[in-house]
């Protein structure tokens, strides 16, 4: 069994919204398409896209952090979005893992939605189905696509690497690979709903200084240990 | 549904792909565009392209629905006779007629007075175009957007360094182990930048932000060091005492290659106080470069030349000469200059605790000296040392408009080249990096012309219209000392001001101050909204009409890609070609996209055809260029020398058979040659198989330490980057603003400024940096006025350009101003309610919004989301114009009068950078009966002729079909 | 939640026809046994019509839920997993046996077919209506499920919501079956006013029981585990898009909370003490308006007691839109 999915690395991720609209570009003209807007050039434009990067602060000012935190549907290895569908038309991949929905099934009803604890799937208010990320299946399976190119749009176009994309299941992947060692995390555990995208946490890095080393021998201070002798009084004029 | 697994996208329709460079923002990366049945179908990042190795940022990413936006303009357009202008009442005319209605102005004006034509622009990338054009016009009156961008930190640094941030170098960030970013939000290396912060983190750099905000790159910093607007010039003064008292300082590289240890008379009541001594009896070579007939003052031998072979001189005490003359070396200054700088007090003015500074310091300081970096490099110096290596000090700096944007930003920005000067940085590895053409001489060569002779009918500038002064003589003034550029650059009022002040063209003009003009042409600046400061007022001024009934400015011609608010204003509109429909080059000339390892230009190559009537400005250039028969663009007997933009770029050279043009690749008759060599014709061709850039990797003997590496040096004079190979002494101490203040003393023969700048001259112009509170603080009552207002760049928009992307309007269609929850609460407003913001010059009312990632003296908002009514192709109600506002109603682009003067720029004293992130403010509740939209509000710009008609609720683009269903 | 009223309408409809065929069919067990006067077969047959009308206006109201209504007949493919599936299936069951029950009776198919244990003679329409509701029955169970399943939203996830949802359609087809009585005038209004009250009074009880469940129940998610950061303050600032999405509009009410006060106020008034005492009055005063009025008014609340059941459910998707900038 592979299940497909993201990692997202929240240490780097700068909230630059390339995934979000690199997401709607590829998406739109593709196998999950369009991905409708509604007022495009009116009050409250809005429209559906896989993917948000939404902004969080984190503690009070001066020691506020800033968390950048993009989201887009987590494929759970255990999707409440799926039983609940009346029709069938969301469903989980039983070759890849990947969560989707069939627009050709698919009624409108919201029902999945409710079902979905992370507000990771949007109805498509004009075409009127459930529309969500569907990992850019059409681009990683696409085999006349260099194997470059079979990531996700968002995985490509995300300038800081945020974004990791793989199998969780293979130990071995890159993806696996940085949840064991840089401690990445599910969103909202406390469902039991086991999203296959992680993300991995903010770390630190300081500079320790001991003052023992503040001053070295080759201190170039010692080089300028000059004075000028302009006739002052010293111990020279005085003692004998 | 198909079975996706199945599925072939490359199926659907006729897929082609095409390369080019992007231009959803300046940054400029390569692209690749996958059509779809002519229509496109996904851009992405060109993963062989050296900027963004494959990336793609939020703007890039959204090109298509700047290609289907109803905000495009389609035709030439010309205000209707009788109509008011400003009231966007207009009708189409052909391009033909566009053409003759501009030649036979503008021939007019050149044949008459060439001074009544400006030409300004904004955010453009083709200043080689468009400043040749204005320099054969014989105008003085050009400029693009540097000097109400970022001027400080190009003059700050290149007058320090040689070179710069902003696309001039940057941080080695591959190699750093310390990266200091101050002032930065978005930034012109966009990309690029995210890609270096990341993978900088990832190999556990540590990353700190010195910014009053917490938001974008500096969110993912190790630590964020908040700071009070306008006072990192205290800061980093503070931090340069710690480095002195500590000796912390790279000794011997700034003895090697800076001029600290060069002797300055130190003699207040000598006319040369405060310049180097300098040996007549050494022969000088003629230029603009730094004569090396200077002393140190070496431990045993006494003065000896500079760079005396074995010689050991001292950075500090004082000295007496032979002849009786008191000299000090430049660091003893600089050490003198920083004593009283103390953390202490550097607290008081930043918000910053000591203990912060003095740990910042020390990190700086203990990284570079004890993390060196030693690369099996060999190289040769000026002097004829060998290397064996390149060494470096890990420590990376990156500045932005944070400090760039102040009226102190020069001198901040001198400090901080200071301090990346005495922890050895410059041009090594894991520090500061250049990118070609720099480093260029300490100032570079290019000078403005020096008086009004230098502009003459019918006949080109005799100068360059932007330069690089190094002495009063340079200044571009009048007998009485006055301006001769409409803008004032590179008069005493900014004598240093070598990107314009594009800021106050409108405004002087609009006076008549130093002297009316005829015709205003701007192409890609939205002067009526977003670039302009005090736009309500600016506005007014646009159709402000003189006692006669003709306008103040009588002709207003702007060339824009969409309905923007300038365009509303203009008496004839050239619609331009998006980036898809046109060819561009980045070049050697203008500010190209080099790499640390060497120089990269590139291009665009249209992948869509013009829009409608639409026709690239290039083009236009060239064709008026023509028929005005400007020097450059026709032959001996008058006739056309160039067929268009495309073939202008392959044929042209600087001067007939220098082999340099716009294009360093690729040159020679058939390709073989680069930098210089004679026209390729199939140069455009050989472009576009390399994906549409040139790239060109310097030897690594080459890569570093540039300033003074002689390899490289005259590999650059061989290729006409530099007309020296001269070594590049970084300038701790600064004569050039010596000789100014001498001036102004009256202690120098030669050019003095006028009374009233005499004192302001002398206090500015200091060779050394010092703190001083920003010009408009000083003026402003700061008990009414107790808050900085800052704006910042979000990075899913580019300035005022986005909003008629159905997008990334999605992403901001409106902004608040963030506030910290204890401004709100001392002012009695909520997070989410109404409130007005009120600077001495204006006031907007708003929502807010409450962070804790503001410094509670500082309130901000995204720049330039706010937008005027129907403008944009938007809707009348659309929420940029009811909900966003613009802070630039607040900024004010003159000082309060003083004794100084009664219109002087809201700008910086010695570069005229405008002084955006000065402005003060106040903040209250609005009233529970006031209306919930923003004010100002404008009349609403009505939908223009030849613009599509605004779509209706729904939009599905879908590549091949979209529109068709 | 944001209230649908498409929901809002098929819940308490279909409830309320729910009710009204319980309410027969236990009118006719009632005159079964003797305890109540017999009622000639068109009482059933037209009051299964209105028990009718009710569903099949419910279920009007439910395709107005929809964004492919065309496509509903696919929502029975998944009745195994989904209670959504299982409603659609067993809605048009309910439907299709109170249409039969009503027939049988209008075609007067009233012939014991059979008697059990000698005293009781088992006739079509019984047999029907056993069935009837036992699937009037597992509609409730299907209809409140649909929200009582989902286990994010916590305000519904508990027992108490099936409970309350079957309460409801029983009191208020009972209330209705009252008010069916008196507009025609026979003599079974208190009977049917009496288990109405009844109904009502539990479901006070248990709705009560909800509501204070609902005040304290602490959720399980928070900003916190919603983006996988520990510490006491954590507020959004932007969520991505600043006019909106699907995600603001279809699980926030866009309310005040004095308007959602408002609203539990006025449904525990409409729905609990103001029909008891018009019925109450009705009984008194012998009026044969009143219960109609009954009736309607505790239907009015039932709406705004939807509106209500809606609007308090805070989804934990919530926590990731909180504010724009
Ligand atoms: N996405 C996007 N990218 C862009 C642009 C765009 O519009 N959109 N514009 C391009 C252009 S033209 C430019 S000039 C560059 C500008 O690039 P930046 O200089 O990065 O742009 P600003 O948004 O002006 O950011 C100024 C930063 O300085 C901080 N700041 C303000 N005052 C002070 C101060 O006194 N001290 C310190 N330490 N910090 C201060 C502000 O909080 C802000 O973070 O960006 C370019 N890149
Ligand atoms: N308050 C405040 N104001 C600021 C700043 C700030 O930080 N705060 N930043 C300042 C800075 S650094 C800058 S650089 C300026 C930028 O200011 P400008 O350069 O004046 O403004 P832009 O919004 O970039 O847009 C200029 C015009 O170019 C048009 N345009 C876009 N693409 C094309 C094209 O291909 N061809 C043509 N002909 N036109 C095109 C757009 O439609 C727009 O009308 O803003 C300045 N204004
Ligand atoms: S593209 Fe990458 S850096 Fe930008 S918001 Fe998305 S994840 Fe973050
Ligand atoms: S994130 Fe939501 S939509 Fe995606 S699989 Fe999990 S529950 Fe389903
Ligand atoms: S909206 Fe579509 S995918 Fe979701 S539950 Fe209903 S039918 Fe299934
Ligand atoms: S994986 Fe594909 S569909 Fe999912 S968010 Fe990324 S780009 Fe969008
Ligand atoms: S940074 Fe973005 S908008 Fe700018 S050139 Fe690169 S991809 Fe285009
Ligand atoms: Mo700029």
């Amino acid at each position: 069994m592979s299940q497909l999915a993201l990692v997202i690395d929240l240490n780097v991720c700068v909230g630059c919204h390339a995934c979000v609209t690199s997401c709607k570009q590829w998406n739109t003209s593709g196998w999950a398409g369009p991905l409708v807007d509604e007022n495009p050039y009116d009050a409250d434009p809005t429209g559906t896209f896989f993917n948000r990067v939404q902004t969080f602060e984190v503690g009070t000012f001066p020691d506020t952090e800033t968390v950048h935190f993009p989201k887009s549907c987590l494929h759970c290895e255990d999707p409440p979005c799926v039983p609940v569908c009346p029709t069938g038309a969301s469903h989980k991949r039983a070759d890849n893992g990947i969560v989707l929905v069939d627009y050709d099934k698919c009624i409108g009803c919201k029902y999945c939605s409710w079902a979905c604890p992370y507000g990771a799937r949007e109805v498509d208010e004009q075409q009127k189905v459930m529309k969500k990320c569907t990992l850019c299946i059409d681009r990683i399976t696409d085999l006349t696509l260099p194997e470059r190119e079979r990531k996700p749009a968002c995985v490509l176009a995300c300038p800081t690497s945020a974004r990791l994309f793989g199998d969780v299941q293979d130990p071995d992947s890159e993806v696996s690979i940085a949840i064991r060692e840089r401690g990445g995390y599910q969103l909202m555990p406390e469902w039991g709903t086991k999203p296959a995208n992680h993300y991995l946490p903010r770390r630190k890095t300081r500079i320790y200084i001991d003052p023992e080393e503040l001053i070295r021998a080759d201190n170039p201070l010692r080089k300028e240990d000059l004075t000028t002798y302009s006739g002052e009084e010293t111990l020279d004029d005085v003692t004998w | 549904m198909q079975d996706p697994i199945t599925y072939s996208d490359s199926t659907v329709g006729r897929v082609e792909v095409k390369e080019t460079t992007c231009y959803m923002c300046a940054c400029r990366c390569g692209i690749r565009v996958h059509l779809r049945d002519g229509e496109i179908r996904y851009i992405e990042g060109n993963p062989n392209h050296p900027l963004n190795k494959g990336v793609l940022c939020a703007k890039g990413s959204s090109g298509i629905m700047k290609q289907y936006s109803p905000g495009r303009l389609t035709k030439p357009l010309r205000r209707k006779p009788g109509a008011e202008r400003g009231t966007s009442q207009f009708e189409e005319i052909s391009w033909e007629a566009a053409f003759e209605l501009l030649t036979e102005r503008l021939g007019r004006l050149r044949a008459e007075d060439p001074k009544r034509f400006a030409l300004f622009t904004g955010r453009d990338q083709m200043q080689a175009l468009t400043g040749l054009f204005a320099k054969q016009f014989g105008t003085p009156n050009y400029a693009a957007h540097g000097g109400f961008c970022s001027v400080n930190m190009a003059a700050g640094l290149i007058y320090t360094i040689g070179g710069s941030f902003w696309e001039f170098g940057g941080p080695d960030l591959d190699r750093a182990k310390l990266f200091v970013m101050i002032g930065t939000a978005e930034d012109h290396h966009s990309n690029p930048l995210k890609i270096a912060i990341s993978e900088f983190k990832r190999r556990g750099g540590r990353f700190v932000s010195i910014n009053p905000i917490r938001t974008g790159y500096s969110a993912i910093a190790d630590e964020w060091v908040p700071i009070k607007p306008g006072t990192d010039g205290a800061l980093l003064l503070a931090i340069i005492h710690e480095i002195i008292k500590l000796g912390l300082y790279d000794r011997d590289f700034l003895i090697q290659y800076t001029n600290s240890a060069e002797l300055v008379v130190d003699d207040s009541t000598r006319a040369d106080h405060g310049l180097f001594h300098r040996r007549v009896d050494v022969p000088i070579e003629e230029g603009c470069i730094d004569p090396e007939n200077k002393l140190w003052w070496d431990r045993a031998k006494g003065p000896v030349l500079t760079h005396t072979p074995g010689a050991d001189p001292r950075l500090m005490g004082s000295y007496t000469l032979d002849d009786g003359t008191a000299v000090k070396p430049g660091f003893q200054l600089l050490k003198e200059r920083v004593e009283d700088y103390t953390p202490e007090w550097a607290a008081g003015i930043t918000g910053i605790p000591a203990d912060t500074i003095r740990r910042l310091a020390q990190e700086m300081g203990v990284t570079a000296r004890d993390q060196k970096i030693e690369l099996p490099i060999q190289w040769t110096d000026c002097w004829d040392n060998e290397h064996d290596s390149v060494t470096g000090n890990p420590v990376a700096f990156h500045a932005m408009r944070g400090m760039a944007a102040h009226s102190n930003g020069f001198q901040t920005i001198r400090a901080l080249g200071i301090l990346m000067t005495l922890l050895g940085t410059i041009d090594r590895p894991g520090g500061f990096r250049h990118k070609a053409p720099f480093p260029r001489p300490i100032p570079p060569c290019p000078k403005p012309p020096h008086g009004p002779e230098g502009v003459q009918p019918n006949t080109p500038l005799d100068g360059m219209p932007l330069g690089w002064p190094a002495r009063p003589e340079d200044l571009f003034v009048d007998a009485a000392g006055e301006a001769v550029r409409l803008d004032k650059a590179f008069s005493w009022e900014y004598p240093l001001a070598v990107h314009g002040l594009m800021h106050n063209v409108i405004t002087n003009a609009w006076r008549g101050d130093p002297y009316p003009i005829d015709t205003l042409f701007l192409f890609m600046a939205n002067m009526a909204w977003n670039s302009t400061m005090n736009t309500v007022e600016v506005r007014k001024m646009l159709v402000d009409k003189s006692e006669d009934g003709e306008y103040k400015i009588p002709f207003l011609v702007v060339c824009d890609t969409f309905s923007s608010e300038t365009v509303a204003f203009a008496d004839l509109v050239l619609p331009d070609t998006s980036y898809l429909e046109r060819h561009d080059v980045f070049s050697m000339l203008d500010r190209p996209i080099s790499e640390y390892d060497g120089p990269v230009d590139a291009v665009r190559i249209p992948v869509l055809p013009p829009k409608g009537d639409c026709k690239p400005f290039q083009d236009v250039l060239v064709e008026l260029g023509s028929r005005l028969k400007l020097p450059a663009f026709v032959r001996d007997d008058g006739s056309r020398k160039y067929r268009d933009y495309p073939d202008f770029i392959v044929n042209y050279e600087t001067s007939p058979g220098s082999g340099i043009g716009f294009l360093a690749g690729w040159r020679g008759r058939g390709g073989e040659k680069f930098l210089k060599g004679e026209p390729n014709p199939r140069q455009w061709e050989m472009y576009a198989k390399n994906g549409c850039f040139y790239h060109h990797e310097l030897p690594r003997s080459y890569q570093y330490m540039r300033n003074w590496n002689k390899g490289y040096l005259h590999w650059s004079r061989a290729h006409g980057m530099t007309r020296y190979a001269e070594p590049i002494l970084l300038n701790v101490y600064s004569e050039v603003l010596q000789r100014f203040r001498l001036a102004a003393q009256g202690k120098r023969p030669g050019r003095r400024p006028p009374e009233r700048l005499r004192r302001r001259v002398e206090s500015y112009f200091d060779p050394l940096p010092f703190y001083y509170e920003p010009l408009e603080t000083k003026l402003t009552d700061t008990h009414k006025y107790p808050l900085n207002a800052l704006t910042q760049r979000p990075m899913a928009m580019y300035h005022s350009w986005d909003s008629q992307n159905a997008w990334l309007r999605q992403i901001h269609s409106h902004n608040y101003l963030f506030v910290n929850p204890k401004v709100g609460a001392a002012n009695g407003f909520d997070d989410g309610d109404w409130i007005w913001v009120e600077s001495p010059h204006g006031k907007v009312r708003c929502m807010c919004r409450f962070s804790e990632a503001v410094e509670p003296g500082t309130v901000w908002t995204w720049n330039a989301i706010g937008k005027a009514s129907g403008a944009w192709g938007l809707s009348h109600g659309a929420d940029e114009s009811r909900k966003g506002f613009l802070l630039n109603h607040l900024i004010s682009e003159e000082l309060p009068p003083t004794g100084n003067g009664a219109h002087l720029s809201n700008s910086d004293p010695i570069t005229g950078q405008a002084a955006w992130f000065d402005v003060r403010v106040r903040v209250y509740k609005a009233g529970a009966d006031e209306p919930k939209i923003t004010s100002p509000q404008f009349d609403p710009m009505p939908l223009l002729p030849g613009q599509e008609r605004r779509r209706g609720r729904w939009q599905a683009y879908v590549a091949g079909l979209f529109g068709k269903r | 939640m944001h209230p649908a009223f498409s929901v809002i309408f098929l819940t308490t409809l279909i409830g309320a026809g729910q009710g009204l065929f319980l309410a027969l069919y236990t009118g006719q067990i009632y005159a079964l046994a003797n305890l109540l006067p017999a009622q000639g077969d068109e009482f059933y047959a037209f009051g299964s019509l209105v028990a009718l009308t009710l569903l099949v206006g419910g279920l009007i109201a439910s395709f107005f839920h929809l964004g492919r209504p065309e496509r509903a007949w696919r929502a029975a493919a998944r009745w195994r997993t989904s209670w959504l599936s299982r409603e659609v299936l067993v809605l048009p069951l309910v439907m299709a046996l109170v249409f039969a029950y009503g027939l049988a009776h209008w075609t007067g198919h009233t012939q014991p077919l059979f008697t059990l244990g000698n005293w009781l003679a088992v006739d079509a329409t019984l047999l029907i209506g056993l069935a009837a509701t036992l699937a009037v029955f597992a509609l409730f169970v299907c209809t409140a499920m649909i929200y009582a399943g989902v286990r994010f939203l916590e305000e519904w996830s508990s027992p108490l919501t099936v409970v309350n949802f079957t309460l409801f359609g029983l009191a208020s087809g009972f209330m209705l079956a009252a008010a069916y009585s008196a507009f025609i005038g026979n003599q079974l209004v208190a009977f049917f006013g009496t288990w109405s009250v009844i109904f009502t009074v539990i479901a006070l009880v248990s709705r009560f029981a909800s509501l204070t469940r609902n005040a304290q129940l602490r959720h399980k998610s928070t900003v916190q585990s919603a983006i996988g950061v520990r510490h006491q303050t954590v507020s959004q600032k932007a969520q991505g898009a600043t006019a909106g999405s699907f995600n603001t509009r279809e699980f926030f009410h866009g309310r005040s909370a004095g308007t959602l006060r408002t609203v539990r106020l006025l449904f525990l008034f409409l729905v609990f003490p103001l029909p008891i005492l018009l019925i109450g009055a009705a009984y008194a005063t012998q009026s044969p308006t009143l219960p109609i009025v009954a009736f309607a008014v505790q239907y009015l609340g039932l709406l705004f007691e939807r509106w209500y059941f809606f609007a308090e459910a805070r989804h934990p998707q919530n926590l990731y839109y909180q504010s724009v900038a």
